[in-house]
């Protein structure tokens, strides 16, 4: 009887590691942007000498330790997932995948843990000039084990630097640096690591607009409103700036993303970018002829421009990229996904012939079938696929998270700029409207940092590594029971330990600094 | 094969049972949340404990994920093989240490939900059940796993899972194997004593100090039973061995006594560090004050575990076997990384001395001022 693998377990397997993701992805860009604010507080302190700016550091490393804890244990539990989930993931890419999460580990997490410490102990214990050392070590040491893990992620979304060894039945690394410098990769590090300062810089300008609007400690408040708001207007415009850089590299590396992302189903030169739009529910299989848009309202020639640099570039639709056919940017024309379909296929029966030849001690026929498998190795992952219509990834979830994300990302310009001009002008403290805005945008900078992870994965469905391996061809073999419990397990715990840390945060936030006599 | 390449695997065992004998090291974290009831008798002395080993939890963490980092990058096929199939241990392992991650954090801020004793409680749970159940996934190195695999499974397109588990209980089963379950106790009574040990280091305070001392003996003794009947059992079982021509493996009989005589350093490795553990113990449970025990017990208990990852791993021995399909047992050249991955990490890894430095010295420069009751009293001072 042929075993096939239960579609249910996939889906449960995704959803465990998009919960474990997401939840992890609530407090690693605070981390990140509040470790940063904190720093520049302590180095002004060290600096200057004034106290003040010691306490105000010290009560925004309160929060930041609160939310570091339960940042730390969700990350375990990604780290793993990877052999509990996605076992034959590990092996067919452990080779290449595992490397930065050795290195991330010996690296950074080290250096983390190391300083962490005595960021958090040693006031009292080392001097201010090692205090401070410490304390930027601490983000520094986030920041680089956020490098290497979003190398890996990179990786995946555009495998390069490796090669497929028929013998050991994997990929193998064979350049380093093509792993670790991939335009990808570096693009994804710096958009990412930049769009998570946007979050702390949200998180610290809100808190320190309740301060103000209970008018409560207002030097503590403008003081930190000014260093965040200018921190958080670099954020987004460096956002902004690397965003770009990152649609650039999608739209070259995974055109099918960029595609779901614009809901464009044809295809063409000088194709314009949807700045608003509501998809059609009616639209269900991309070649029904059945317009993909209720509404939608765009900017001529955009998309082409973002994604070609050329306002009248070739951008690929769904049904271009399904059907083939289109002259690439290389001068070839792109085949169909049904004859990505055959071809990957075919690399499969070759792998198979090939380990069948080498049993045999048949090396001449073993040379001939591992011909056919590179030949056909761009498309090892297609052979999986069962249906091209399984090619394109959830359109909705995609098309709207990543408008979701621009609109916010734009929305943060406006409101960075404003703080930054408002405190200059000494207005900040009798701008109340301002202030509740401030405040209520904190889980907007969430919901936004949140929607730009959903753009990133769901958009590369049903993709594990692209183009390589899908996700049901990576999957561990599990009881769907035991992936389910596992998954109701992680989201009471993670939800129970959420609340928890969101009530410890207001407390914290409610008790305010705690300011030596002299320095408020 | 290049005898580079087969350096390197050996270089990356080295690697891998270092970190694993640090890990177990680091444990004396979960030893000590696990003692907070038997040793701390009023909340000062609790919160004292607490501050002692509880701020060393991060390197105990983190070194559990170098741990499985490094394995993954040189191992993957263990970390499929492993992770993949015996689910529920693992799962269990890392809902131990989640729990653990909030809870010194959280168990005594304002505004925590579940109150301060279920973050102890949470505590507690991690010091019982993470060495134990980590223990005894160790001991499923020496008495076997029920997996198979098979890497051509890779080319059935309906189910390409190369590696699957061989019953349904997808792990748990190995707490069936009484001397998988001896070593699971004999990592956890190891904690509880360099815990007590790092207490009486650490803790400036007579009576914590005095009942560590009292808390060592039954604590040893349990550690003694459990540990020696692991190691005898080992030496005198039938061992995996592999073949080095033929690459087969089968059972060789004390094939673990065998890799300690065929490899001498080791086994001194192993007699210096078992000697140094009981050193430090019995040097601090005589009379007198001294308070060094944990330097000894602590690098005793390095080399001990170095000893015995080493034991399993090299010497054409298969260190992840199964049970049940002898021929898919790991040996560290059929689960390894290719040259190329091996030799790159290898480059990284020639900065680990540097890392081990900076961590001494923050390290020292936090401990050397003891913990005592007036620092846990201090105002505005972040504590535990």
């Amino acid at each position: 009887m042929v075993e096939n693998i239960d579609t249910s377990l996939i889906d449960w397997s995704r959803a465990q590691f998009a919960l474990t993701a997401m939840y992890h992805w609530l407090f690693v860009p605070l981390t990140l942007g509040l470790g940063v604010i904190q720093a520049i507080m302590e180095s002004i302190y060290y600096k200057t000498g004034d106290p003040f700016w010691k306490d105000t550091a010290k009560f925004w490393m309160k929060i930041f330790g609160i939310n570091f804890a339960i940042g730390i244990a969700t990350g375990l539990i990604m780290e793993f997932q990877f052999g509990t989930n996605w076992s034959n993931y590990s092996w067919f890419v452990g080779d290449i995948f595992g490397a930065p999460l050795a290195i991330e580990g010996i690296l950074a997490f080290f250096m983390e843990a190391t300083f962490i410490a005595i960021m958090f102990f040693g006031w009292n214990k080392v001097s201010k000039r090692f205090h401070l050392t410490a304390t930027w070590l601490t983000i520094i040491g986030a920041t680089l084990s956020a490098l290497w893990i979003l190398i890996a992620n990179a990786w995946m979304q555009f495998p390069a630097g490796m090669q497929f060894n028929p013998d050991t039945v994997r990929n193998e690394m064979n350049d380093f640096w093509a792993v670790a410098l991939s335009p990808v990769a570096i693009n994804k590090f710096f958009h990412t690591v930049v769009s998570s300062w946007i979050v702390g810089s949200a998180f610290v300008v809100g808190i320190s607009a309740w301060f103000l609007l209970k008018k409560r400690e207002s030097r503590f408040a403008l003081g930190s409103i000014k260093i965040a708001a200018t921190f958080g207007l670099i954020a987004t415009l460096l956002t902004a700036w690397t965003g770009d850089g990152s649609a650039y590299q999608v739209a070259q590396k995974q055109p099918m993303k960029l595609a779901a992302m614009e809901g464009l189903y044809e295809g063409g030169n000088g194709v314009g970018l949807v700045a608003v739009g509501i998809l059609n529910p009616a639209k269900q299989a991309y070649n029904d002829g059945v317009n993909p848009f209720l509404f939608n309202i765009q900017l001529p020639k955009m998309l082409s421009l973002f994604a070609e640099r050329d306002l009248n570039g070739y951008v690929p639709g769904i049904i271009n990229l399904i059907d083939g056919g289109y002259t690439k940017n290389d001068g070839t024309v792109a085949i169909s996904a049904e004859e990505k379909i055959k071809r990957g296929q075919i690399a499969i029966k070759a792998l198979a012939d090939y380990k069948r030849a080498k049993k045999d001690k048949d090396e001449v026929a073993a040379q001939q079938y591992r011909t056919t498998l590179e030949a056909n190795f761009e498309y090892f992952g297609y052979g999986y696929v069962r249906d091209k219509a399984d090619l394109i990834p959830p359109l909705g979830l995609t098309f709207y998270s990543f408008r979701v994300m621009v609109l916010l990302g734009g929305f943060f310009i406006l409101l960075f700029a404003l703080a930054v001009f408002m405190e200059r002008k000494k207005k900040m403290e009798k701008a109340v409207w301002l202030q509740w805005v401030l405040l209520c945008s904190i889980p907007l900078a969430y919901i936004a940092s949140q929607a730009g992870w959903i753009v990133a994965e769901v958009g590369r469905q049903p993709w594990a590594i692209q183009d390589i391996l899908p996700v049901s061809a990576s999957v561990s073999k599990l009881s769907v029971g035991s992936v389910q419990a596992t998954f109701f397990l992680f989201l009471i715990l993670f939800t129970v330990l959420l609340v928890a840390e969101i009530g410890i945060m207001i407390k914290a936030i409610k008790k305010g600094p705690e300011f030596e006599k002299q320095s408020n | 094969m290049d005898s580079t390449y087969i350096l390197l695997q050996q270089y990356w065992w080295f690697i891998i049972s270092l970190l694993g004998a640090l890990l177990v090291f680091l444990l004396f974290v979960q030893g000590g949340q696990s003692l907070l009831f038997t040793v701390g008798k009023t909340e000062l002395q609790q919160k004292m404990m607490l501050n002692s080993t509880g701020r060393k939890w991060e390197f105990t963490f983190t070194t559990l994920v170098t741990f499985g980092g490094a394995f993954f990058a040189s191992f993957p096929l263990f970390y499929s093989t492993s992770f993949g199939g015996a689910y529920w241990v693992w799962m269990a392992l890392l809902f131990c240490f989640v729990i653990q991650a909030v809870s010194y954090e959280y168990q005594s801020k304002k505004g925590n939900l579940l109150g301060k004793k279920t973050y102890q409680i949470f505590l507690i749970i991690n010091g019982v059940l993470a060495p134990i159940l980590l223990g005894t996934a160790v001991g499923t190195f020496f008495n076997g796993a029920e997996f198979s695999v098979n890497k051509e499974n890779l080319m059935e397109i309906g189910m390409p899972v190369i590696s699957s588990w061989d019953n349904p209980w997808h792990g748990l089963e190995a707490v069936l194997v009484i001397w998988n379950v001896c070593l699971g106790l004999a990592v956890f009574f190891l904690a509880r004593i360099q815990a007590l040990l790092y207490f009486i280091n650490n803790i400036n305070d007579e009576e914590v100090d005095k009942r560590s001392r009292k808390q060592l003996i039954p604590e040893t003794a349990l550690f003694l039973v459990f540990f020696l009947a692991f190691l005898i059992h080992t030496l005198v079982q039938d061992g995996f061995a592999v073949n080095p021509e033929t690459k087969e493996v089968f059972m060789q009989p004390y094939k673990y006594f065998m890799n300690l005589i065929e490899m001498p350093a080791v086994l001194v490795v192993l007699l210096v560090g078992v000697v140094s553990v009981l050193f430090g113990i019995i040097k601090t449970i005589l009379p007198g004050n001294w308070k060094k025990g944990i330097w000894f017990s602590g690098v005793g208990t390095v080399l001990t575990v170095l000893a015995l990852f080493l034991c399993v791993g090299w010497n054409n021995t298969a260190y992840y076997p199964s049970v049940t399909n002898l021929q898919s047992s790991l040996t560290i050249e059929n689960s390894c990384s290719s040259l190329f991955t091996l030799k790159t990490m290898s480059y990284v890894s020639i900065l680990v001395p540097f890392v081990l430095w900076y961590i001494y010295h923050a390290w020292k420069a936090l401990d050397i001022r003891k913990i005592d009751k007036k620092e846990m009293e201090e105002e505005g001072q972040h504590t535990y």
